[in-house]
């Protein structure tokens, strides 16, 4: 509360930092204080990871200085960085899943003398009930759910004594209760006197989380303040650098008829476990039916069962035309369903693992889906190219050229190169997976508003989400799927939150206790 | 402004992409580097004088016209191999199974060559010698990639058994057709008729092979770099799921590259043994299954880069090969001195891609 009296934990001072010829950060000043939750924000590529990674020691910057408690330090590498207290959690778990959370939790500490496993699990078991974390510590992590996993990284740092804890993005991959626990857990350690840095591009968990927040854009900082002095309008304008307007725009649907009909699917995985039991729902043109559910509830079966990626086990998915012909999709392949004339385009959760070759420049991801056009033995790489060029201009995709490998873009823009490709086909059916996951606000805007025209445009649109917020203010209908089972189906407006996240959880959203 | 306390001395980045000639510079001088150690190496160990070393090495490669078609024809062949493994690798399947596609090539010619050599006329031998050796290549190829494909075997060491298969393949059938009896070797098939030899182009032995090889390589870089298939190789290289997910049957990808992989390895033991060699026998290969590897990683599965690369390594054995004979030095010193310099060109690369600097303030921009 006085933080102008109290020394900040941390003085960053015109730390710059580039690669290649990117300028990532450009003399940026960031003061982190003790007893506080800071909040990071900028936009995708905005350099808030690099930054924080320069104080974990896993960057060194090329310029500029860094003050613990006032005295000047060097931080060359992660070793350096625990020395001084400074511990980050970073968005990929850097876990070892046969080993016990204990095992992850001391791996790589010299400790004196023989390693006493018992011992470490008592520290931990400290660590949790003093800041209220849910571990057992002889788990493995192979065992793990997400949020456990996470739980396990936090107490990891906690162990090697950090009071500065920088979490990158930690709630894209949890669900609303799950976050509800990190951001208790977070204000308890706060509480304790640690200090907090977290990245994020949730507004509303800036607001009911952060103490303060920090703002970058394109490399440089551009002004903080208490959070309660501000607002999520501000905040965004800030990041942008222009005023942004906050609003999704959901037109009622066009002419909706039925373009894809479930009945009975049945999904099991390798394992043999059942991921989708007796699943029926239509998806209709000109509206955009959301997809709600806690995270591996049967999301990503459901999609690539219609995109024929999935082995289904009983039930049938027929797509209805305008003319009302159906066609059977199940047993067929993505080829196969092309070739029945069915133009269904798929945005898959995994973007560089699935939707896109990270090494190849966007003329050669735009070629994935059209390279086998025409009857040459070469492949026509002068469309693609138009279409690359295409895309880049239209949805403002932040690249060096269109032979730059994907794997280089930032989050955002590899969404974009994504979608971009998948709308061009002129789709009847577009699925989208987490479409704005990881995205920045002004990303995930342009994102919206790119399915919206496409419903309207008469589009079966489906859309797989985690922000409950967004779900109810994008969808015309929402499907909330919980443990593989259709928990019930929503007009979008008018539903109200709690009542799908009951329905997340519960079967139906009655509770049966 | 900036002081050094107990800044690192130096640190590795990621360079942005060099231009070419940079780039270029870089192996240059490491090359230059290798020169140098290996003359302090070849002075201490020996007490040559380094500079003739190097005069031999370079006679033992170029010094006579003899010398520098046997060169050429070495490099053919061993680019050949390096082309046919090529396709597979670019698409993450480790073919270290060369050799044995090189020996069922080279067993399919010569058993053409012994069984119908005085039965067909000589344009029609050939074509069935090559169809022969191409198909045997194929299969061995195949067979492995078929496993693979069905029940996700590991494909090195499939690959890497059948070489095994083939060199027992080769020595039962030396045996069957050893002439004279009892010799252990088949001696030179049809020495007297010369049917299924390949022909000799301007007065040249070999001159037909490095043409064969010449265009194989343009048609490879094509394939590799403009054709859907070479694509499709590419993108199942990259990521199996991105190639499911568009449609492309990964498992028919990966058995239709190794039959190509396979056939053009059969194609260098038909260039072998109906080229050259006239003759067969279980050491036909020579190791270029394996050698091929290397050449096809340091010219980054560029074709066209792995003239360049091949030319280094045969030049090199060749080259050490001279040293051994003409200074009395044992085989395995010409090794070391090959060694030294393939050590540093590997690792130019390194400096290609990352740049070292000196801790902050030694170096400014602009």
């Amino acid at each position: 509360m006085e933080n102008l009296e109290k020394i900040p934990a941390v003085k960053m001072r015109d730390i710059s930092k580039s690669f290649g010829t990117v300028l990532a950060n450009d003399k940026v000043w960031l003061d982190i204080y003790r007893g506080e939750i800071l909040a990071l924000l900028g936009e995708n590529g905005s350099g808030k990871t690099t930054l924080m990674n320069m104080l974990s020691g896993i960057y060194f910057p090329d310029e500029g200085q860094i003050f613990i408690d006032d005295k000047e330090v060097v931080i060359a590498s992660p070793r350096d960085a625990f020395a001084h207290g400074i511990g980050m959690i970073h968005q990929h778990f850097k876990l070892v899943d046969v080993l016990t959370a204990a095992e992850n939790i001391v791996l790589g500490l010299k400790e004196p003398g023989r390693l006493n496993i018992d011992k470490v699990a008592q520290k931990v078991r400290q660590i949790c009930d003093a800041y209220g974390f849910d571990v057992d510590p002889y788990q493995k992590v192979y065992n793990m759910s997400v949020s456990q996993k996470q739980t396990v990284e936090i107490v990891k740092v906690l162990y090697r004594g950090a009071d500065i804890l920088i979490l990158d993005e930690p709630t894209a991959v949890l669900t609303p209760q799950e976050t509800d626990k990190l951001f208790a857990v977070l204000r308890n350690m706060r509480d304790a006197g640690k200090a907090i840095v977290i990245i994020t591009h949730k507004m509303h968990e800036v607001m009911s989380l952060s103490d303060r927040v920090a703002i970058l854009r394109h490399g440089q900082f551009v002004g903080d303040m208490p959070t309660k002095a501000t607002t999520a309008q501000e905040m965004t304008n800030m990041m942008v650098g222009r005023p942004v307007s906050l609003n999704i725009n959901r037109p009622d649907p066009v002419d909706p008829k039925p373009r894809i009909v479930v009945e009975g699917l049945t999904v099991r995985d390798i394992e043999g476990s059942v991921k989708l039991e007796d699943v029926n729902f239509t998806i209709r043109s000109g509206e955009i039916l959301g997809v709600a559910g806690i995270s591996g509830s049967g999301q990503k079966e459901l999609l690539e069962a219609i995109a024929g990626l999935q082995v289904v086990e009983k039930g049938s998915i027929r797509y209805v035309d305008d003319q009302g012909h159906q066609e059977e999709l199940v047993g067929k392949d993505p080829l196969e369903i092309a070739a029945k004339g069915v133009a269904l385009s798929f945005v898959p959760e995994d973007r560089l693992g699935m939707g896109l070759v990270g090494s190849m420049d966007l003329t050669d991801n735009m070629m994935l889906r059209s390279f086998r056009k025409g009857h040459s033995l070469f492949a026509n790489r002068k469309a693609p190219r138009e279409l690359a060029e295409r895309v880049v201009k239209e949805l403002e995709v932040n690249t060096p050229g269109v032979s730059t490998p994907v794997r280089r873009l930032s989050g955002g823009n590899v969404q974009k190169v994504l979608v971009g490709r998948e709308i061009a086909s002129a789709p009847s059916v577009l699925l989208t997976a987490y479409a704005v996951r990881g995205l920045d606000i002004n990303s995930s805007y342009t994102i919206y508003d790119l399915i919206t025209k496409q419903k309207l445009a008469g589009v079966a649109v489906v859309y797989v989400g985690e922000d409950l917020d967004v779900l109810l203010e994008l969808c015309d209908r929402i499907l909330v799927l919980c443990g593989g089972k259709v928990s019930g189906i929503v007009e979008g407006r008018g539903a109200s939150k709690p009542q799908v996240g009951m329905m997340m959880t519960h079967l139906g959203g009655k509770t049966n206790a | 402004m900036h002081k050094n306390h107990t800044a690192p001395l130096f640190h590795i980045t990621k360079r942005k992409t060099l231009p070419w000639y940079q780039a270029w510079l870089i192996r240059g001088a490491a090359i230059v580097l290798a020169l140098l150690a290996d003359a302090v190496v070849t002075t201490v160990l020996t007490g040559e004088n380094p500079v003739a070393v190097y005069a031999t090495m370079f006679s033992g490669a170029l010094g006579t016209k003899r010398r520098i078609w046997m060169t050429a024809q070495e490099l053919a062949i061993l680019l050949c191999v390096s082309l046919a493994v090529t396709p597979a690798f670019k698409m993450r399947f480790w073919n270290v199974g060369g050799e044995g596609q090189i020996l069922a090539g080279g067993l399919a010619t010569a058993s053409c060559m012994i069984l119908l050599g005085d039965k067909l006329p000589g344009w029609l031998l050939l074509t069935v010698m090559l169809v022969c050796s191409l198909a045997a290549g194929a299969l061995w190829g195949a067979i492995p990639a078929i496993f693979k494909a069905k029940w996700n075997t590991n494909e090195t060491l499939f690959t890497l058994m059948m070489n095994y298969v083939a060199t027992q393949l080769v020595a039962f059938f030396v045996i069957v057709w050893e002439t004279p009896k009892g010799s252990g070797t088949i001696g030179i098939i049809n020495q007297k008729t010369q049917a299924g030899w390949l022909p000799t182009l301007l007065g040249q032995k070999y001159l037909l092979n490095i043409l064969v090889v010449a265009v194989l390589t343009v048609l490879m870089y094509f394939y590799l770099s403009r054709s859907k298939q070479g694509y499709e190789i590419s993108v199942v290289g990259e990521s199996e799921r991105t190639a499911r997910y568009v449609g492309i049957k990964v498992g028919r990808v990966i058995v239709r590259t190794m039959l190509l992989s396979g056939a053009i390895c059969g194609l260098a033991g038909f260039l072998l043994v109906g080229g050259t060699d006239h003759t067969i026998n279980t050491t036909l290969a020579g190791g270029r299954g394996f050698t091929a590897v290397m050449v096809a990683w340091l010219a980054k599965f560029n074709p066209i880069i792995m003239i360049l690369t091949s030319l280094l390594l045969v030049f090199l054995s060749r080259g050490a090969g001279e040293i051994s004979t003409k200074f009395g030095l044992n085989h395995a010193f010409g090794d070391i001195l090959t060694g030294i310099i393939l050590f540093f060109i590997i690792g130019s690369e390194f400096f290609i891609t990352y740049k070292l600097s000196l801790s902050k303030g030694a170096k400014k921009e602009g």
